[in-house]
């Protein structure tokens, strides 16, 4: 059986995901108890090695369609390819696009189980135990994953990635393409980089940040009020945005903006993963939440269960006094 | 294009949510079960391309708490039919279990173009539904999937990477996609045409069939997060706290 943990580096183009480095970091431990290494799959262009010299492997896949744009179907055939040629005790993704695109494909196509959501892991004999977040926040879920290949995919800051950061130079060993990639029916197009017109929340030292809780754009207006007394941004969650409700760079989280301001005032947001994972580090976290069980209070540093509704007025009436 | 939106029911997360006294679930009794919002923007998404192509658009669920709900509301935005996988044993269905026995429906089914899911739930512990669907058939999938556009008989997929940048795709074949966001907010169901719907269609049952399950965590327990009792909270009324906040923005700096 082997003993050894495969990292998925998710990246497109552009950096190298902090995650990869939380995912390597975490794999040494593991692979450390396990007594096996640790490789990392880079598909497409690999650029240089030392980023990876916490690693005692590099894997590569090449081929025309892994060389530019993404295309999930191309990207699960080179992941199958390695995963199937490295035969890992433990594939480890992180929950961004490609985890969620890929992980329980593999899982499937491999016939190990998978884990997601994963916050934390460990090594019980032979089995991986998986930690997974449920619910948006409010359960966790401890799992056993048996098997001669397990799969989990990993919640973005669940490790330092210092631990994963560090020189060397890492054997590269390139795995042959795939035949299936010269058969693809989901063709990779073009990437878009983010929109760089519209606010900029990533500037302001104090966010007033909005979510799913203030129930219809009309209310939206009291807490755009609250921004412009304060001179600074409104921001919002994703669900806001979905709405319509306000546009695309105004979103904190996952698939929005990190943010990192010396004050973030969060009204009516539940705290999800996806949301933590773009303001979990500002300095000081105000949430007002009338659910006590939020997983919001998680993180923030202080937190008040009042109605949004009754809180804001007297805020800025405070703040025009 | 036919398209099949696959919809479920989840725990509302702004309800309060017990662990049964197994351990190893949710309290069920007690909760509100409620549409996951990620298959409505699927649904919204489909129904967009059968308003711009034309074409077929059907949902499938599996049979749950208050699934006649969203499977009318569906047809009341404009689904076509509506399909109950029915017979599947009460409590927490693990999405493999939800895969296979979509897959063995689809198969069914016979053709179709494309398969439209959410991109997650929020219990979906051992994996995302669309990536086990597509494994199981052999059809390609993507996931967090903002747009699908249709070009011909072809459908220009958007996934999110992140931090806002996108990745356009094309699938020229059958798809298997797991929505984030439609191109629009869903639509709104009126209670009338709902009531329409459930006078007027009727949700077609298929019998849930044995399928082999495969391998999947095997979950030890379910426990509430320790709280880190991280967060101070600030009593008081709405004044007294309004005052504690300005001041805690104050002292740095941040209000004059
Ligand atoms: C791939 C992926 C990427 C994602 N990316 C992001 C992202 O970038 N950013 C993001 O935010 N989300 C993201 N999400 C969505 C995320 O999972 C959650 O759905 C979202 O963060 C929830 O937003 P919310 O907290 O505003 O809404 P909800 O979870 O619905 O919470 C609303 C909260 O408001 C509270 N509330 C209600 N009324 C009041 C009141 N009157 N006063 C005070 N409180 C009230 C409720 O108690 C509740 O906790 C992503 C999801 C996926 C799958
Ligand atoms: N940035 C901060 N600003 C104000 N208070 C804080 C901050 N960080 C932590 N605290 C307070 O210190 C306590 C312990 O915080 P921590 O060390 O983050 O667990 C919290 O309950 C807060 O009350």
């Amino acid at each position: 059986m082997s003993k050894d943990v495969l990292v998925i580096n998710e990246r497109v183009q552009g950096e190298n995901p902090d995650l990869t480095f939380e995912l390597i970091g975490k794999a040494k431990e593991i692979a450390g108890s396990l007594g096996g290494s640790v490789g990392v799959l880079v598909v497409g262009d690999l650029g240089g090695t030392d980023a990876f010299g916490a690693a005692d492997r590099i894997y590569t896949v090449e081929h025309e369609a892994l060389s530019t744009g993404y295309s999930s179907q191309a990207w699960e055939e080179a992941v199958l390819a390695v995963v199937e040629a490295v035969q890992p005790k433990l594939v480890l993704f992180g929950t961004g696009t490609i985890g969620i695109d890929l992980a329980g494909s593999i899982a499937k196509r491999v016939s190990g189980p998978l884990a997601s959501y994963v916050i934390d892991l460990a090594i019980e004999g032979d089995d991986v135990v998986a930690t997974s977040q449920l619910y948006g926040g409010k359960l966790l879920a401890e799992s056993v994953l048996e098997g001669d290949t397990v799969v989990v995919s990993v919640i973005a800051g669940s490790f330092p990635s210092e631990a994963g950061r560090s020189g060397g130079s890492p054997e590269v060993v390139s795995v042959s393409a795939p035949a299936s990639l010269a058969s693809l029916s989901l063709l990779p197009g073009v990437v878009k980089e983010p929109d760089k017109t519209g606010v900029d929340i990533t500037t302001s030292e104090l966010l007033v940040s909005v979510g799913r809780g203030v129930g219809s754009q009309a209310n939206i207006e009291m807490l755009q009020e609250l921004a412009d007394a304060f001179k600074v941004p409104l921001s919002a969650s994703r669900p806001v945005i979905d709405q319509g409700w306000l546009p695309k760079p105004h979103q904190v989280g996952k698939s929005g903006k990190k943010v990192k301001p010396k004050v973030y005032l969060a009204f009516g947001i539940s705290g999800a993963p996806e949301h933590l994972e773009g303001m979990r580090s500002s300095e000081m976290i105000i949430a007002c939440n009338t659910d006590p069980k939020a997983p919001i209070f998680e993180v923030a540093h202080y937190g008040t269960t009042l109605d949004l509704f009754d809180l804001v007025p007297e805020i800025l009436e405070k703040l025009e006094a | 294009m036919k398209i099949i939106v696959g919809m479920r029911q989840l725990a509302d997360l702004v309800e309060e949510l017990e662990v049964a006294d197994s351990e190893v679930d949710i309290d069920r009794d007690f909760v509100k079960f409620v549409s996951n919002e990620w298959d409505e923007a699927a649904l919204e998404e489909a129904l967009l391309i059968k308003e711009a192509v034309g074409g077929e658009v059907v949902v499938v669920a599996l049979d749950e708490p208050d699934v006649d709900q969203t499977l009318y509301s569906a047809i009341a935005k404009g689904a076509d039919r509506a399909v109950k996988i029915v017979g599947v044993e009460e409590g927490w269905t693990p999405t493999r279990l939800r895969a296979q026995l979509l897959a063995k429906w689809l198969e069914s089914e016979g053709s179709w173009d494309a398969f439209f899911t959410g991109v997650q739930a929020a219990d979906d512990l051992d994996g995302q539904l669309a990536g086990l669907v597509g494994a199981t058939l052999g059809v390609p999938h993507a996931a967090v999937v903002s747009k699908a556009e249709p070009e011909g008989s072809s459908l220009r997929i958007t996934q999110e990477l992140g931090g806002g940048t996108l990745a356009e795709s094309i699938a020229t074949g059958k798809v298997v996609l797991g929505v984030q966001a439609g191109r629009q907010a869903p639509r709104y169901a009126p209670i009338t045409r709902i009531r329409q719907a459930m006078s007027t269609s009727s949700i077609e049952m298929f019998e849930a069939p044995e399928v082999d399950l495969g391998p999947g965590p095997k979950v030890r327990k379910i426990y509430p997060p320790q709280s880190k009792g991280q967060a101070t909270m600030l009593d008081g009324d709405p004044v007294e706290v309004a005052e504690k906040i300005v001041e805690l923005i104050r002292a740095k700096g941040l209000v004059r």
